[in-house]
């Protein structure tokens, strides 16, 4: 159980890191792109880097303050 | 396409990693004993190679649109990660990486620690620590091997450019025989990041369904845009810092 925790904190840290909130913006801009290409047939590829830049203020906002 | 790019990218970011392990390694062997420090070394190098020998092949199994929109999820959070340590540090908000302190630190334990042998190694420590510094160090690049190089549908390049920054690093290690302190760690940190975001971004929106204007070309404006926003992000936080000093 230890090995399977300390496995996973491993992951989590290797993966998401210090700030798990850029990841899951990062997450949610993509599935938001998905969404405006497959149901509402909108070519937003302007929205992931848009996502990308907030989630990187947004993690060193928070860092610094 | 974006061949040479990608392999610079891994050359750098394998270079950095590289450094921190040569640092890691140096202590061990300077301060225990080689043999059993090139063992763990060895074995860390065999097990880093199956990992990327299995996941290599095993992601080509997927079909590329998913596999570009994991990948490219993971690369973005992965180089927001790199992004966000290197902005922090160089804006004087996280202490800069040090190799002389690191190597200072592992000596001090290094030397305190007991001494253990058997099964073939001479020094459990030594070959310990050394295995765990190449391999923790070395999952990075692997990760960031495996990756491009299925996106791009061979990893040798990927592979290449890694083994390349490798032996850079252990051939001056060896000529220097002390940690790589000069080098630097976090403006290279800082472009791999912005090139591991830039990527990230595109094959992520890729995988989502997204065309990009101009197709591939569109990397030649996001690598730009990222690194001016990175850039605007270091001045903004300078300038916050200047103003906190002088107001208080």
């Amino acid at each position: 159980m230890n090995r399977l925790r300390s496995a996973w904190d491993f992951a989590y840290d290797f993966v998401v890191g210090d700030d798990w909130r850029g990841a899951v913006t990062v997450v949610l801009a993509l599935a938001l792109t998905a969404l405006f290409v497959h149901l509402a047939h909108v070519n937003a590829w302007w929205l992931l880097p848009v996502g990308v830049v907030a989630a990187l203020g947004w993690s060193l906002r928070r860092a610094v303050r | 396409m974006n061949a040479l790019p990608l392999a610079l990218t891994v050359f750098v970011a394998c270079l950095v990693e590289a450094v921190e392990a040569l640092t890691i390694v140096l202590a061990a062997g300077l301060t225990r004993e080689w043999r059993s420090t090139f063992q763990g070394m060895a074995v860390a190098l065999v097990v880093l190679a199956a990992i990327s020998a299995a996941l290599g092949p095993a992601l080509t199994l997927i079909p590329l649109g998913a596999l570009r929109l994991v990948v490219g999820a993971l690369l973005a959070i992965f180089g927001i990660q790199w992004l966000r340590k290197a902005i922090l540090r160089a804006t004087g908000h996280k202490a800069l990486h040090d190799e002389a302190s690191a190597y200072q630190r592992e000596v001090t334990a290094a030397a305190a620690a007991g001494r253990r042998s058997g099964r073939g190694v001479r020094d459990w420590y030594a070959f310990t620590l050394s295995f765990k510094g190449v391999l923790l160090e070395g999952l990075e690049v692997v990760f960031i091997v495996v990756t491009f190089g299925s996106n791009q549908g061979s990893l040798w390049p990927a592979v290449i450019a890694a083994a390349a920054a490798v032996l850079v690093v252990a051939g001056i290690g060896v000529a220097v025989r002390a940690p790589l302190a000069r080098v630097p760690e976090n403006a290279m940190k800082f472009a791999v990041g912005v090139m591991l975001t830039s990527f990230g971004t595109f094959w992520g929106a890729e995988g989502a369904g997204v065309n990009w204007p101009g197709h591939d070309a569109a990397l030649l404006v996001l690598v730009p845009v990222m690194l001016v926003v990175a850039l605007g992000y270091v001045l903004l936080l300078r300038g916050q810092s200047r103003q906190e000093v002088m107001s208080s």
